[in-house]
């Protein structure tokens, strides 16, 4: 068989369903990205300087204690079989055990990731419908009033570090005006609407920090569509302005905003960690900064792998939708 | 470029880092206590004596601010010019070569953006020893594809003009085409962009410290000072909240500038929009 006639098929089938064709590539693009991330995570963290074996030991590391623990660790394999039986682990879900300590890293992470999730998820609910609101209201407002507050409260708001907001909000909701719950503990068994309650302060302060850094990246990509001739047509037309938006900007503008949505959904991944410390909720993030802080090398590679991968799948559903909702994309000349 | 063009923010802007600056250059002048000097009672309040009170340990946090204002801006500052250097090199490189170079630069820098930052950074300092020159290097290096990526978009635009073009047929090299045609029609956006990283690398070196894994006490930084002090918090004692409304002020003050920098190029290029 010749290469032309290998990809035959898939050219046909690229030009009869355009749309799918699109999407299989995308999809196969983020396994092959993901796989090049495990390869960043093992080998590339196993290849930094540094030991474990010796930073565990300390001061009584003699040669026979470090060759002792590193084949305990299964450290004295090669790189390269450690790489293989720890990526087909992964695959079936297995972490190994923490070095700190030697406890199933799975397990852990298994309790720890869905209180990450529900914490990012009652944010994104709160924050999405909000900044894309504040977002057209500041185009329908554009440099007046409301758009220049707007823009000036969200201008602070981005600056603002997230641990600064979450002491904040303790300090006004739980010292001075005690109406809040800290810190955030949640356990099993604990029934939803206390649960809810317990994690009001953290949602509070990841939907401040994301709200901003969304609104303004509404804006924009609306303003963007806004300059576009058909749009000054509309306006010539007599058409006015809260029609015009919904009805002419903002289904062009969807796709960009569908991909502002899903950037900050994976920038709300990475603000739980942060926030997770300030309110001392047990949940993937505390875990992960505990393990780095002992170097506890399983931990923070499995830890590393997860959010990797919900960043990347986050942008590869954001790719997608966008193919979807744009009809260029949809019927490609 | 006159004076009165400037608006009010961007003063307030400049003043904010001015103010900065001065602490950290001249801070063992300033500064009334020494870094780390016990001087009192943990957490005694605000007083004459005193200007914010003290911290955990009895130490005056007027004091470790302006030493902290030293460290914080000199670990972004070196931190973002590292960072600028390393990822404007490289893709001036890849954009004036295109082909595998730029095939092979672009696509690694995809791949290490595929991590978030935070995380990526925590993985590898999870194994590299904690000091000073280490963080710098990794704050640079994964802020680096956030430039590659501007850089390269930029550079691609300037490159295909013809005076790069006649500079090539006149026969110059590589290092010429991009210190000479490139740089220079490339500066204005990626002066803003230095701004808006430096910003951000304010707020990740004082996130990096906060989570401990950042500047090692008893040196004193903001992130770090919040780190110190945030136990105090639920007993209505504020010593956390100073260092990090320094950090949120710093950062709005450079954004300030940056938005108007940001503004002022784009107005050049026209249009209707202001996106």
């Amino acid at each position: 068989m010749t290469p032309q006639s290998l990809f035959r098929p898939f050219v046909a089938f690229s030009r009869q369903f355009p749309l799918a064709a699109n999407i299989l590539r995308r999809l196969l693009l983020s396994f092959v990205l993901l796989w090049a991330v495990t390869v960043m995570i093992f080998i590339g963290v196993e290849a930094l300087p540094g030991d474990f074996a010796t930073t565990y030991l300390g001061q009584s590391a003699t040669p026979e204690a470090v060759a002792n623990i590193r084949s305990e660790l299964g450290l004295d394999q090669p790189l390269l079989t450690r790489y293989v039986t720890w990526l087909g682990d992964a695959v079936s879900g297995d972490f190994g055990n923490s070095w700190a300590s030697g406890q199933s890293v799975s397990e852990q992470i298994g309790k720890r990731l869905g209180n990450s999730l529900f914490l990012a998820f009652f944010a994104a609910l709160v924050a999405v419908p909000l900044s894309v609101g504040l977002g057209l209201l500041a185009v329908r407002y554009r440099n007046r009033i409301p758009d220049k507050i707007i823009n000036i409260l969200s201008l602070a708001a981005v600056s603002l570090p997230e641990f600064f907001v979450g002491y904040l909000l303790i300090m006004v909701f739980v010292v001075t005006f005690p109406t809040a719950i800290f810190p955030s503990t949640v356990y099993d068994g604990m029934d939803f609407l206390t649960r809810l309650e317990s994690i009001a302060l953290p949602v509070a302060t990841l939907v401040l920090v994301v709200l901003a850094h969304m609104m303004r990246m509404t804006r924009a990509a609306i303003i963007q569509v806004m300059s576009s001739a058909y749009m000054e047509t509309a306006e010539l037309k007599g058409l006015d302005g809260l029609r015009i938006i919904i009805k002419h900007a903002a289904p062009n503008a969807l796709a960009p905003i569908i991909n502002v949505v899903a950037l900050n959904l994976a920038y709300l991944i990475v603000g739980v960690v942060v926030v997770e410390v300030v309110f001392v909720y047990p949940g993937m993030g505390q875990y992960m900064v505990d393990a780095v802080t002992v170097r506890d090398l399983p931990v923070v590679q499995a830890c590393g792998l997860i959010f990797a991968t919900i960043y990347i799948a986050l942008n590869m559903t954001a790719d997608i939708l966008a193919i979807i909702a744009n009809p260029r994309l949809r019927h490609p000349r | 470029m006159r004076l009165k063009e400037i608006p009010i923010s961007v003063w307030i802007g400049m003043t904010g880092i001015i103010v900065a600056l001065i602490c950290a250059f001249f801070a063992p002048w300033i500064a009334p206590y020494g870094e780390t000097e016990v001087v009192g009672d943990v957490w005694a309040p605000a007083s004459d004596q005193f200007f914010f009170g003290l911290d955990n340990l009895g130490r005056d946090i007027l004091s470790r601010m302006i030493f902290g204002a030293r460290t914080t801006l000199f670990v972004a500052f070196c931190a973002t010019l590292l960072s600028f250097t390393l990822g404007i090199v490289m893709s001036f490189i890849a954009a004036t070569n295109r082909g595998w170079i730029d095939l092979g630069l672009s696509r690694f820098n995809d791949l290490m953006m595929s991590i978030p930052t935070l995380i990526f950074a925590l993985v590898v300092l999870a194994t590299l020893p904690q000091n000073m020159p280490t963080l710098i290097i990794v704050m640079a290096v994964l802020d680096s594809t956030r430039v590659f990526r501007l850089g390269r978009a930029v550079a691609l635009d300037v490159a295909v003009m013809d005076f790069v073009e006649a500079a090539r047929l006149r026969g110059e090299g590589t290092a010429w085409v991009i210190l000479r045609e490139i740089l220079p029609n490339t500066l204005s956006p990626l002066l803003a962009e230095f701004g808006l990283r430096f910003a951000f690398a304010i707020l990740f070196v004082s996130t990096l410290s906060f989570l401990g894994l950042g500047i090692q006490p008893p040196t004193a930084d903001w992130g770090g000072m919040v780190k110190d002090n945030k136990d105090g918090i639920i007993f209505g004692i504020s010593a956390a909240l100073v260092p990090g409304a320094a950090i949120a002020i710093l950062t709005i003050c450079v954004n300030l500038v940056v938005d108007w920098l940001l503004r002022r190029t784009s107005s050049l290029k026209g249009g209707r929009g202001d996106a």
